[in-house]
């Protein structure tokens, strides 16, 4: 079997050679393509300094500065490192990060949104001159010259239609094959019968024809979709850029030395070096050093935990104070950080049971506008045993109530506010996700790294005495823990100057001690100095044989929490506290923000289930969360929101992401989502109106094309205009 | 009304040009950073001879 498969392989062995040779050269020396970003360029002088900057580097063939998209992109030799190329920036003055190259694909959603744009452009040109050659059909052309404008007309038409129509189309078959109707149907129905009963028309030398208004429809309709594909364009590069920023990287042990590798490449078993301030790669088992780990994006525990030797470490831990090599036990999608993708895929299988408003109106009116049409075609034919005049009537009655105007009712009003959260540090990344946000009538907050930015802030410095205060100084400032940076702060602010002490020395997982007149002075752990554990976060100072002195912290708020859960309670809703750290700390901040509610030590899944719990209560739940923890709870929650600092899969899982550090437009958007989906609303209605106002002229048979064409004219320019109103 | 018979050709033709002329754009990426163009007109850099 296998030599059977084998053997037209080698028939030819020049031919296959040939090209993989090829490809082999020309993956041995792939160019660089380097992406940057650059949050603070802004002018003309910005973009030449930069490209100057980085043109004049020996082994760049080519940079370009995209000041839209705030990025410069660098085309270099295989040699140069993404490193270098920011460092020149940086030079030049500007602050550059570097970018994933590999998860920016803006070239595909680009090709997307160029090809419908391209069909928009061609139905506009057809459509103006159809309406052209239309204006003179109704001021009055007859005979001869009124066929020939109408032949026109449909040379024109006929290939644009085929042309532009063709996402229409594919929408429709597909909802059709499946045994649905969606939108589209009546959409291609419309526009495929128009067409046809036009021709049929012309051919008799009739005297009405609708290929003015089957192109200026789908015109309208193709506008209602670019714009609604351009605003999702913009929400997934801004969340594309915010991964891009994260480039995975590991340092790899081999034989001793030390190689950067992508996170991709390694492989169980591998020996990996992770430095202080970094985070964990992948699952795998401490080798050697000792260090204390954060572990508050996974579980919500703000006290930083021990590590030594033979201890398991988990993807997406940080560091904080000794190097430490792990050796890898579980990579890439086997890693726990991975795992909890499953969990997420449990909870999300909720929410795909929510149904956009667009769809509800399709559902009602698709089947609606059938059954009219159908019944317009079997009174007329009846009555008239007429089969021309009962297909034109029953044309009519679908072009008017074509949806124009409602395709374009919620595209519109999505734009419009999209546009304004952006503006306001808010990417909406799901299309439903402001509708979902307007019906919110509980919102549950997490509290590590979302109401609290995770870094710590001393509390008890007025209660502590000044020469211990001095000592602490002395000893945290040889440190780059967070909780001694935390003292190092407060005590510089306080305005106290460091103690002399000698022979510092960090111990890496338990604290920094040194030598103050004669005497040992240690600052670290509980369990170092002999202290008793405390629940909330602290760390001990002893001085020789002394009892330790306690030095106790809380998270730091971020900025915004409490205007963002002052505006939510003055709006009527209901905000909980749900987190992994400790009771006491829950407790503390609940009472600082004035949250009535709170839930302590939960676990992830107890999140989840307690915001199904919620849900089946008829509650609908905006989740605010940043962590690993929160992730299965983010994606079960009727909508979800969370900071540009979370972690990837935290991001992915949720709605809307918050692009600045504050959370106080949390409350804006709340208030403005409900003024979208008003808006929405109002644009159905509109289009009701101009239905119910225009179809009993269709069924009548006292429609002309320019009735149609003024009825969906005018109604699109309504539903727009009403959106812009949006405030 | 024989005056239609070149009218029509040519407004079909000035449009199709501008649709072709559009269409060109789109293709060659011209809608890809409409704010850094609009400053790069400011910038003097490739003043005194072409872009190599």
């Amino acid at each position: 079997m296998s030599t059977a498969f084998r053997a037209p392989v080698s028939a030819c062995p020049a031919c296959s050679a040939a090209p993989a040779a090829e490809a082999l050269a020309a993956r041995a020396l792939p160019d660089a393509r380097i992406a940057l970003s650059l949050p603070t360029i802004h002018c003309a002088a910005c973009i030449s300094k930069v490209e100057r900057a980085l043109n004049a580097h020996p082994g760049v063939k080519s940079a370009r500065v995209n000041l839209t998209l705030k990025r410069a992109s660098i085309d270099a030799a295989p040699e140069v490192t993404a490193e270098e190329m920011r460092a020149l920036v940086e030079r030049a003055g500007y602050e550059a990060h570097e970018l994933d190259a590999g998860t920016l694909s803006a070239t595909a959603t680009d090709r997307a949104g160029r090809e419908l744009l391209m069909r928009l452009a061609v139905a506009g040109f057809a459509s103006m001159n159809v309406m052209l050659l239309s204006v003179s059909v109704w001021s009055g052309a007859e005979a001869a010259t009124r066929d020939l404008f109408h032949w026109i007309s449909a040379a024109i038409t006929l290939p644009a239609i085929a042309f532009s129509g063709v996402p229409f189309f594919r929408n429709a078959w597909a909802a059709l094959r499946h045994g649905r109707l969606n939108m589209d149907v009546p959409i291609t129905l419309a526009i495929l019968l128009a067409v046809v009963t036009s021709l049929w028309e012309t051919s008799l030398s009739g005297e009405h024809a609708y290929f003015d208004a089957a192109i200026a429809l789908t015109f309208f309709l193709l506008a209602g979709r670019y714009l609604d594909h351009r605003t999702r364009a913009i929400a997934r590069s801004a969340a594309e850029e915010l991964t891009a920023l994260e480039v995975p990287r590991a340092t790899r042990l081999r034989d001793g030395a030390e190689e950067v590798v992508g996170v991709a490449d390694l492989a169980v078993g591998d020996m990996i070096l992770v430095r202080p301030g970094g985070r964990m790669p992948v699952d795998g088992v401490i080798a050697s050093g000792t260090s204390e780990l954060d572990r508050s994006l996974l579980t919500g525990e703000t006290l930083p935990v021990f590590a030594g030797v033979g201890q398991a470490v988990s993807a997406g831990e940080v560091n904080l104070t000794g190097p430490l090599t792990i050796r890898a036990t579980a990579v890439g999608a086997e890693t726990s950080l991975h795992r909890m993708a499953d969990l997420v895929a449990i909870a999300e299988s909720g929410r795909s049971r929510y149904t956009s408003l667009a769809d509800r109106a399709a559902k009602l009116y698709a089947p609606g506008v059938h059954i009219l049409s159908a019944l317009a075609f079997l009174g007329w034919y009846l009555a008239t045993w007429d089969l021309r005049t009962a297909i034109n009537i029953a044309a009519a009655v679908l072009i008017i109530t074509c949806p124009c105007a409602l395709g374009l009712a919620v595209p519109a009003v999505t734009t419009a506010a999209s546009g304004r959260l952006f503006r306001r540090g808010m990417l909406i990344k799901n299309e439903t996700a402001l509708e979902r946000l307007a019906q919110v009538d509980t919102v549950v907050f997490d509290k590590t790294g979302t109401l609290t930015t995770g870094t710590p802030r001393l509390t008890n410095l007025d209660a502590l005495p000044r020469d211990a205060l001095e000592l602490a100084l002395a000893l945290s400032q040889a440190s780059a823990h967070p909780l001694a940076q935390a003292i190092t702060k407060a005590a510089r602010d306080a305005g106290f100057a460091a103690a002399e002490v000698s022979e510092i020395t960090e111990v890496p997982g338990y604290g920094t001690k040194g030598v103050f007149a004669g005497q040992e002075v240690r600052l670290g752990r509980a369990s170092w100095v002999g202290a008793e554990a405390r629940a909330e976060t602290a760390t001990f100072l002893k001085i020789g044989e002394a009892a330790p002195l306690a030095f106790t912290f809380t998270d730091a708020l971020r900025p915004g929490a409490g205007e963002a859960v002052a505006a939510l309670t003055r709006q009527g809703k209901r905000v909980i506290l749900m987190s992994g750290d400790t009771t006491p700390a829950v407790k503390a901040l609940a009472a600082r923000l004035g949250i009535g509610e709170w839930l302590a030590e939960a676990l992830p899944a107890d999140k989840a289930a307690r915001v199904a719990a919620l849900a089946q209560e008829g509650a609908h739940v905006l989740m605010v969360g940043d962590g690993l923890n929160d992730t299965a709870a983010l994606a079960a929650a009727h909508v979800s929101i969370s900071p540009a600092s979370a972690l990837d899969a935290a991001r992915v899982a949720s709605d809307i992401v918050l692009l600045g550090n504050d959370l106080s437009p949390i409350g804006a958007a709340c208030e403005t989502a409900q003024s979208a989906t008003r808006r929405i609303h109002e644009n159905f209605r509109i289009a009701t109106v101009y239905n119910i106002v225009a179809v009993p002229l269709a069924v009548a048979g006292l429609c002309s094309p320019l009735i149609a064409a003024l009825a969906m004219s005018v109604s699109s320019i309504t539903v727009s205009l009403n959106a812009l109103r949006l405030r | 009304m024989n005056v239609l018979a070149y009218l029509i050709p040519i407004s079909l033709i000035l449009g199709g040009l501008g649709l072709v002329f559009f269409i060109y754009t789109v293709r060659s990426n011209q809608y890809d950073d409409p704010e850094g163009d609009a400053r790069r007109i400011l910038s003097d850099d490739w003043d005194d001879r072409p872009r190599p």
